[in-house]
Order: C-alpha cells, then sequence, then structure tokens
C-alpha cells in the first residue's frame, strides 16, 4: 500500500472549515472542555473577518487566560489583576482610531477588578469587554469566585458557598446593564453550535459598536471549568445548563441601538 | 535688596492674593521672589498666612524664623507674628478686631484702617489692595508701576475691568497709613 | 529666553507636562497636589496639543492607565501624594517590570496611614529602594525650586525614554504648594503615529502590521532560566543609569563640615549655611538631585574631607543609611529631621550642627 499524504485527505476542493490565521499555531494550555478555547476562537474569527487584525490590540488579564496573547496574534497589554478596563480606557483614549477589547475572567473583572470595570461601563468606555463567567477561580486552583453559585464547593468554600459567610453571586451582567455608558449588554455561551455561533454574532456586533463609536460593549459568557468543577466536560456542560443558566439567564440585557435616547434620559430622570 | 515678609490673616480676607500680586510686581521688576502659604482645612474659615520673599539675589528659603515685616490683619495672627519681627522691622496692622495692641518698642508699627475705609468706598473686596498701598508706602520695595503690572498678571482677564478700582485702593492704603508712636 | 511667570510649583507640573509635549495624564485628586490635575482641566490641553486628560475613579486606576498608554509608546504621566501613591506601587512594578517610561510625581505629606497633609520627606525609602515588590529601581528627581519642578518634567519623561523606565519626581507640600519665578520650557510637538512607530514600533502595542511579529507588553515570565536573565538585565540597566546622576554642591570649596539635604530641605539648608557662617562655622551643602541614582563616588569624595556631616531630611532618618554608605563611615554622619508636617527652621539645623557635628 502506498503512503497516504495528509494532502490526499485534506484537498482544497473539499475545504470547508479553516482556522483563522488571527489565532496562532501555539497550543493552548487550556483544560480539556474548557471555554477559553472557543471564546479565543471566535474574537480571532472576528477579527479576521472585520480586517482589524493590524488595528486591535487586546488587554489580557490575571486568571487562565493571562496567556491570551500567546494564541490571538495581535499586539497586547498584559494587565495586572482586575485593572485591563483600565489599561484599556488610556489605550483607546489615546489611539481612538484603534480597537481595544479586555478579555476578563470572573476573579479579574467582578471581584479584584470590580472598580474598575464599573467606572470604565459608567464613562462609557468605547472598549468591548469579554467577561468568562465560569464561577470559579480556575488559575489558582478552584477557589471560589464572587459568582459562584450558592451551595457550589470551591476550594475556599469546601461546604458550598454560603450567603450568610461568603455573600450573593454577583450579577455583572445586570449591574453593568444599568450604566447608561454601555451600548450592548447580553449574556452567552459556547457550550453548542447554535450558542457558539450567537456568541460569536454577538462578539462581532461590540466590535461594530466600537467602530461606531457607541460606548461600551460588554459580553459575558457563561462557561464551564471541568477542572476546577471536578467533572469531565460533557458533566460540566451538563451541569452549567443545569444550574448556572437558571441563576445567569442568557440573552441580551441591553442594546442601545434599539433606543439608546430613551435610556439615557431614564436614566437622568432617576 | 532682601525683604522677608509674612502677611496673616483670616481666610477671606485676600491674604493670599496680596501676598501673589505683591510677588507678582517683584517679577514685573526683575527680582527674585517665593510665595510659600499656609495650606490645608486651616485656610477654610480659619487662619492664612504667607511668606513673600522679595530679593536683588537668588533667595534660599522660602520658609525663615523672622521677618523684616509683618502684615497682620487679626489677633490671632498678631499674637503669633509680633515676636518673629526682626528688631529694627516693621509691623503693619488693621486695627479693626485687633483686641491688644502690638507692644515691642524695638519695631516701628504702623496701621491702617483698611476695613474701615474699603467700607466707606463701598466694596469689601478691595480691602487687601488698601493694606498692600500702606505697606507700600513704608516700604517701596516695587515701583508703582510694576505693582500695576503685578496686579494685570495675578487677576484673571475676566475681573480687568475691576483695575481701576484696584488702584485706586493702592493708593487709598498710600494715604490713610499711620505710624503709631 | 522662555515665558516668565510666577506660578505654584504644582501648577508649573501641569504647564510643563503639556509643553513637553505629552500625550495623557491620568489622575486621582489628593491634596496637597490637586491642583495638577485642575490646572490642566483648566487649561484644556486636548482642545490645544491633543494631550488626553482623565481623572479615574483611583489611584490604583490612574496607574494602570498610565501603563496602558506607556504601552503605547505614547508620553504619559500620573501625579499623586504619598498615601495615593502607596496605591500606586503595584501598576508601578508592574510598569518597570514591562520596562515601560512614564512620569510620575509625587507631591509627599507626612505619613504613615492618612498621617497628615503637611510637608514630608518620608516617602525616600519608598521611590529610591522600592516600594513595590521585585527588584526594581526607579529614576527618582528631587527638584528644590519651582523651576526645577518645571525643569524636571521634561527631564524626567526624557530619562524615561531614554532606560524605558518609570521616572518619578519626588517633592513635596513645600514645593508644590509655593509660588516663584519661572521660566517656562517652550513648546515640543507631540510624537506623530509615523514617529511613534518608527521610534518604539520593535516593543509598543500600536496594532500590528503583516511584516512584524506581535508585540505584547509584559511582564510575566514563568520560566525561571529566563526570568534570572530578565533579572539580570534590569540590574545592568539601573547600573548603567549612574552616567545620568546630578547633583549641586554650594560652598563645599572651604567647608569643613557638610549638609547633604535634597529637595525643599536643602533650601532650608542654604539659609543654615548663612546663619552658621555669620558665625564663622565653615559649612557647605551636598545637594543629591537624582535620589536614583544617587551620587555615591562624588559624595565619597567629598565626604571624606570634611570633619562631620548632618543630613537633613523631614523625615525620621532615611537618606542617612545612603549617606554612610557613601562615606563607608570614615567620617562621623549624623541625621536631623523634622516629621509630621513640620518644616526644620534654618536656625534648628544650625543648632544641630552644633550639638550632633561640631560638640558631638
Amino acid at each position: 500500500m502506498a503512503d497516504i499524504d495528509i494532502k490526499d485527505i485534506i484537498r482544497e476542493e473539499n475545504l470547508v472549515y479553516k482556522k483563522t490565521d488571527v489565532l496562532t499555531d501555539n497550543v493552548m494550555h487550556y483544560c480539556p472542555g474548557c471555554s477559553h478555547g472557543v471564546v479565543h476562537k471566535l474574537v480571532a474569527e472576528v477579527i479576521e473577518e472585520m480586517g482589524i487584525q493590524e488595528q486591535t490590540i487586546g488587554v489580557s488579564p490575571v486568571g487562565c487566560s493571562v496567556f491570551a496573547y500567546n494564541y490571538i496574534d495581535i499586539d497586547w497589554s498584559e494587565a495586572a489583576h482586575g485593572r485591563a478596563p483600565a489599561v484599556a480606557t488610556a489605550i483607546k483614549r489615546l489611539m481612538p482610531e484603534k480597537f481595544v477589547f479586555t478579555y476578563q475572567g470572573d476573579g479579574d473583572l467582578a471581584s479584584i477588578g470590580a472598580a474598575e470595570i464599573l467606572h470604565a461601563c459608567n464613562r462609557g468606555e468605547n472598549i468591548v469587554v469579554i467577561f468568562i463567567n465560569n464561577a470559579i477561580y480556575g488559575m489558582t486552583g478552584g477557589q471560589m469566585a464572587p459568582t459562584t453559585l450558592v451551595g457550589m464547593p470551591t476550594a475556599t468554600s469546601p461546604y458550598g458557598r454560603q450567603i450568610d459567610l461568603h455573600g450573593y453571586p454577583m450579577k455583572m451582567t445586570e449591574i453593568v446593564a444599568t450604566l447608561p455608558g454601555t451600548c450592548f449588554v447580553t449574556r452567552q455561551s459556547v457550550e453548542k453550535a447554535a450558542a457558539v455561533r450567537k456568541t460569536k454574532k454577538a462578539i462581532r456586533k461590540a466590535f461594530e459598536n466600537q467602530k461606531a463609536g457607541k460606548g461600551t460593549s460588554f459580553i459575558e459568557v457563561v462557561s464551564t471549568c471541568s477542572s476546577g468543577w471536578k467533572v469531565n466536560p460533557v458533566k460540566a456542560n451538563e451541569w452549567m445548563t443545569e444550574h448556572m443558566f437558571p441563576f445567569y439567564p442568557l440573552g441580551d440585557k441591553k442594546d442601545c441601538e434599539k433606543d439608546p435616547a430613551e435610556d439615557y434620559e431614564k436614566y437622568m430622570k432617576g | 535688596m532682601t525683604e522677608e515678609i509674612i502677611i496673616a490673616g483670616f481666610g477671606g480676607q485676600g491674604v493670599l492674593s496680596m501676598g501673589k500680586i505683591l510677588a507678582y510686581s517683584g517679577v514685573m521688576q526683575n527680582q527674585e521672589v517665593s510665595w510659600m502659604p499656609s495650606y490645608g482645612p486651616e485656610m477654610r474659615g480659619g487662619t492664612a498666612n504667607v511668606t513673600v520673599i522679595l530679593s536683588d539675589e537668588k533667595i534660599s528659603s522660602p520658609i525663615v524664623n523672622t521677618y523684616d515685616t509683618a502684615i497682620i490683619l487679626n489677633q490671632p495672627s498678631l499674637d503669633k507674628f509680633e515676636e518673629a519681627v526682626k528688631p529694627g522691622g516693621v509691623l503693619l496692622y488693621d486695627p479693626n478686631g485687633i483686641t491688644k495692641p502690638p507692644t515691642r518698642t524695638d519695631i516701628k508699627v504702623f496701621k491702617v484702617e483698611a476695613a474701615e475705609e474699603a467700607a466707606a468706598m463701598g466694596n469689601m473686596k478691595i480691602f487687601n489692595m488698601i493694606v498692600l498701598g500702606a505697606y507700600l508706602k513704608i516700604k517701596p520695595v516695587v515701583k508703582m508701576e510694576n505693582v500695576m503690572k503685578g496686579l494685570e498678571k495675578s487677576i484673571p482677564a475676566r475681573h480687568h475691568h475691576l483695575l481701576p478700582l484696584n488702584e485706586k485702593a493702592i493708593n487709598k492704603g498710600l494715604e490713610v497709613v499711620k505710624e503709631v508712636k | 529666553m522662555g515665558e516668565l511667570r510666577l506660578m505654584k510649583g504644582n501648577e508649573v507640573i501641569a504647564e510643563a507636562a503639556i509643553r513637553a509635549g505629552a500625550d495623557g495624564y491620568f489622575g486621582y485628586p489628593i491634596t496637597p497636589q490637586s491642583e495638577i490635575m485642575e490646572t490642566l482641566m483648566v487649561r484644556k490641553p486636548w482642545e490645544e496639543t491633543g494631550m488626553v486628560v482623565l481623572q479615574a475613579e483611583s489611584e490604583v486606576a490612574s496607574i494602570n492607565m498610565v501603563y496602558g498608554g506607556a504601552g503605547c509608546g505614547k508620553k504619559v504621566m500620573t501625579s499623586s501624594s504619598s498615601p495615593g501613591v502607596s496605591l500606586m506601587m503595584e501598576g508601578i512594578s508592574y510598569i518597570a517590570g514591562a520596562e515601560l517610561p512614564c512620569l510620575i510625581v509625587n507631591i509627599v505629606r507626612g505619613g504613615p496611614g492618612l498621617g497628615t497633609i503637611q510637608p514630608s520627606q518620608a516617602d525616600y525609602f519608598q521611590s529610591v529602594k522600592g516600594g513595590g515588590h521585585g527588584d526594581y529601581r526607579l529614576i527618582v528627581l528631587a527638584p528644590n525650586s519651582v523651576q526645577e519642578m518645571n525643569d524636571h518634567v521634561g527631564l524626567g519623561f526624557d530619562l524615561a525614554f531614554k532606560y524605558r523606565n518609570p521616572a518619578l519626581i519626588l517633592s513635596d507640600g513645600v514645593i508644590g504648594q509655593m509660588m516663584e519665578k519661572v521660566e517656562l520650557s517652550d513648546y515640543k510637538p507631540r510624537l506623530t503615529e509615523e514617529e511613534i512607530i518608527e521610534k518604539y514600533g520593535d516593543w509598543a502595542h500600536i496594532g500590528k502590521p503583516a511584516n512584524r511579529s506581535q508585540n505584547v507588553v509584559t511582564s510575566l515570565e514563568l520560566q525561571s532560566e529566563i526570568m534570572e536573565k530578565r533579572n539580570q538585565h534590569l540590574i545592568e540597566k539601573y547600573a548603567s543609569m549612574q552616567e545620568d546622576v546630578m547633583y549641586e554642591e554650594i560652598m563645599t570649596e572651604d567647608a569643613e563640615y557638610l549638609f547633604v539635604a535634597f529637595g525643599s530641605s536643602s533650601r532650608i539648608c542654604q539659609k543654615a549655611i548663612e546663619l552658621a557662617r555669620a558665625e564663622g562655622i565653615k559649612v557647605g551643602l551636598f545637594r543629591p538631585i537624582t535620589l536614583f541614582p544617587f551620587a555615591t563616588n562624588q559624595l565619597k569624595e567629598l565626604g571624606q574631607k570634611m570633619k562631620g556631616i548632618l543630613t537633613v531630611e523631614m523625615n525620621a532618618g532615611q537618606m542617612v543609611e545612603d549617606v554612610k554608605l557613601a562615606v563607608e563611615c570614615k567620617v562621623p554622619v549624623e541625621w536631623f529631621g523634622r516629621f509630621g508636617g513640620i518644616i526644620p527652621s534654618p536656625q534648628e539645623i544650625v543648632d544641630a550642627l552644633k550639638h550632633k557635628i561640631i560638640g558631638g
């Protein structure tokens, strides 16, 4: 039998899907079943489709996606824990013609960086915020996050999150939707093909908003962390659907495209 | 020539701005100058003071222990700074509100009824310019033309229509200052 | 001759930043330095030069805005006072770690904690020895007049870009709040996008063209072998800064005794020299202008000729340690200072010289 080359199988005429060139060839360090890889891909695809690779600057967080710059082939700033919105604020204001986005986890955005994200949204910084909420600290080894569900066990809430001890899980998306500086606030997921398509649409819309100078676009992606949750990837998706979605309902919370003026006037009237 | 001056009174009496106008007048006369205020919450309704130094040479410390001239606009400031006037120096004060007048005999003491004159002129805001005029009569350290230039530099352009009134007030101070013997 | 004005030290920082061609200022109000941002907001430089001025939600945010702006190859700065600068320490460490240029102004007030709003020099250690985490150094400038507040803005930016390292102006409420005559610098245009690409295109995150690999501004390196090399490079960079050391000697030619003081203390020492010399005491002043790099060799040479040295600081004795190291304990070195917001009087300094050095 003659040797079969990979080129004999994958031929131009058979090509139906291709990895975007905006993603590097580096092997991702993420665990099996992690949502980060999918979201990275979506961001990279949107950058490619809009033709803005040369104009986009990403701001990576501290957390599992601290190395996001190894995977998306654009210029990056690696911010201190929680400070990505402040870093992005300056980059965008100093280079308003560029596209700037932050990519942050729940510990980064909702806990240590709560002030920075609220104020960036409140100023209506013309940036995109991608918020990965998997209800746990992944990189440091599965500690409780501000978004950890009640009763959910973590390394620092080993008997499950208790309200009297740890307070309530925070719904950042609902919170930033109340701020008039945000123009598009949505909560999405990437556990199945249809959800992936919707999330990509939301990311595209967010970058288009930035192009049009509309203010802050905020996209939460409810995500899994099979390592932190200590379940396999299939179970993680099931657990997310069963427990996360009821508390963190998917869908658009705000879209100023529908009526920006009304939103602002309502806010100012109190 | 080096002239080290402390101007002290209540916040709102125009202590700091009078110091600034004097310092700017020095700049206009090509002198070296420094203006060092007390700052912080004490200024708000409390006492305010500023050290102004005018000199023909480079000024070493903007903060000094003793003064060639003390311009005193309230009793707490008199209590605090009478002792700090150098022997042979000058103490100028407005007697309005002063219950215990200065007692030193080794310095020259002057008074100016600036509050009274300002009231008579119908504008309390020019109080500090009357005091400045009185000071310049005792110590003509800067020429009057430079004082007017300093005044113009110190106050915002939108208030420049008040320059003639300020000049009048300075001239009033020149007229009414009296040495206390 | 540039334009002559009577200005506060704080105001001149703002004016000098605009004239130096700064691209951005990010700050948060705190006494006694709020006039810096207030002056900028009144001046509206965004209409004149395009400079961005933004009031951040905290000092933590403002220093991270500086991190973001500096990563763009832009000339950016912040200012604060002691408690606010403590909050910035994380960001300053990251900026030093990522080797970004920027200018930080600290108008020091007395501490620890909320302390006092009155002037102090108690942040010498924090500025010169670290303050944030990790092995890093700042270029530290200590102006002692309103004129130098003006001059050090341009100088600070120049040194920051020369070494790709944060520079800090360490001043205090005396210099910040006082007015003196100042000759303003001429306007320097802001760099254009093309100029930034040409000068800093090899490291700044300004958008990745197809013909170069990505620029990533980061202080992160998880491989110890590489991180050690990075540390080694930083150490060498800090050592090379000695070529920019600055200091001033006043009346040292015939001096038997020496004051060593920086910033506002050095001004008061000059008056103390006048008083002491009137009594026949031959005393001079050595004023470090850069606190890092420190003029160790120059002070050693001069200091070892003296009968005794008194450092004068508005703190509990910080720079005195570097002075002792410089003269290698071959000359008696004592410290005199006031703190808590008290400014020493010239006479107190003369008395301290008599008691601690001459009679000691």
